[in-house]
């Protein structure tokens, strides 16, 4: 099976004033369908930069990208952003919802940029809604939404034009417990349905979901494994009183 | 368990099967069920101690049943156990002195020791994830339990990227 996602040497070098701060420093990563990667690490150690170039949003210096088997790096902006519409699905921290367009809308909108016809747009949209239990929300201003509420249509935009690759940036860097549990709960139920995810993030909750740990520090992979689980039984036999 | 029994019976006298069904009541899934027999042996130190003392009950076509009940001196260490600030997490555990200890021997650098214990920590919160989707909404001891279980290990991960960031 095609990886969908292929990295190769990837640098990043800022350029703001006379010297070059490299951010990124020849990370090789490759990820494979239905899998769940999480990436942690010191803050400044390359994670967020690392995701925004890997979804386009920020250009690399040098090195590839491939997203399912095509290299990404190499096209112009213009048909990066239309590769971008089609194959990647983004969570940010501070949702980024279109403030003047209802949440509704603000689901349809990614479907129908990446070519969906309107019924089909519309279709997604209303299924994305029931499953987060947003339906009645539909044509609510973002504004007038919960941070959780907010966050759980961030994500049903990001899944709307049905990506290859869900990215994620600290998706739960602001929100209380109960929130952070619906988010969590909804990023295990898409990664069952084998929905592919590349996530950054501090929490522990939310990157125990993953199946592969990648630790970043200063620029570099320094830890890419399997995130083992053990035990069972209740609470009790668990948890150790010490 | 001594003081667990303590309190258990400040609210009223038991005989140690009842004592065995309050903890299991009283805590949920977050306690073991407990050994009737180890139940037994800690009532048997604690009389020997003047803390607890029983009183035989009569039952018709049953062996008599030892009634456990608090001495005032019980009383006593109950209170100082409940009114005692509850000591601290204890930071300088195992892996601590691995880190500290490890890189001098040259059996294993600190980078690769901090990102196995990452992955390890990640692990065990995963477990946790899964133990509390299977918890009852109902086990409400159970569930703080967990939760502070979770707190924790946050914190030992976010030790972990201070320990971290001191390599550079």
């Amino acid at each position: 099976m095609n990886a969908v996602l292929k990295a190769v040497n990837l640098v990043k070098i800022y350029q703001d004033g006379a010297v070059p701060v490299p951010a990124v420093r020849g990370v090789d990563l490759q990820v494979e369908p239905g899998e769940f990667v999480a990436i942690m690490g010191p803050s400044g150690s390359g994670k967020s930069t690392l995701v925004h170039m890997l979804g386009g949003l920020d250009t690399r210096t040098s090195g590839e990208i491939w997203l399912d088997g095509k290299r990404a790096d190499t096209l112009s902006e213009s048909a990066w952003a239309l590769l971008r519409r089609k194959k990647i699905g983004f969570v940010f921290q501070f949702f980024n919802l279109v403030t003047n367009m209802t949440v509704g809308d603000n689901v349809e909108l990614p479907a129908l940029l990446a070519g969906a016809s309107p019924k089909v747009a519309r279709e997604r949209r209303e299924s994305l809604l029931a499953a987060l239990n947003l339906t009645d929300r539909a044509d609510a201003a973002p504004a007038q939404l919960s941070g959780g509420e907010q966050q759980r249509v961030a994500l049903a935009r990001a899944l709307a034009n049905q990506p290859s690759l869900l990215l994620a940036d600290e998706p739960t860097g602001n929100l209380d417990s109960r929130n952070t549990r619906d988010v969590l709960r909804l990023l295990s139920e898409v990664h069952k349905e084998g929905q592919t995810i590349i996530m950054v993030t501090h929490d522990a909750r939310v990157a125990s979901l993953a199946d592969r740990l990648v630790s970043l520090f200063d620029g570099e992979i320094v830890d890419d494994g399997r995130i083992a689980r053990r035990r069972t039984g209740t609470a009790g036999e668990v948890i150790d009183l010490r | 368990m001594r003081l667990h029994l303590l309190a258990l019976l400040a609210k009223e006298p038991a005989h140690g099967y009842e004592l065995k069904q309050a903890l299991e009541q009283t805590f949920g899934s977050a306690y073991p069920s407990p050994n009737i027999g180890q139940i037994y042996v800690t009532l048997g130190r604690l009389e020997k101690d003047g803390l607890v003392r029983a009183v035989d009950v009569e039952q018709s076509n049953r062996p008599n049943k030892k009634v456990y009940y608090l001495t005032a001196k019980g009383r006593d260490v109950l209170t100082t156990w409940v009114d005692e600030p509850t000591e601290g997490p204890r930071v300088r555990d195992e892996f601590f002195m691995k880190l500290v200890l490890a890189p001098l021997t040259g059996i294993a650098d600190r980078m690769a020791l901090i990102n196995r214990q990452r992955r390890h920590y990640l692990g065990i919160m995963s477990d946790l994830n899964d133990l509390l989707s299977r918890t009852a909404p109902t086990d409400r001891v159970a569930i703080l339990l967990i939760e502070g279980a979770m707190l924790h290990l946050q914190a030992d991960l976010d030790w972990l990227e201070r320990c971290q960031e001191d390599l550079a």
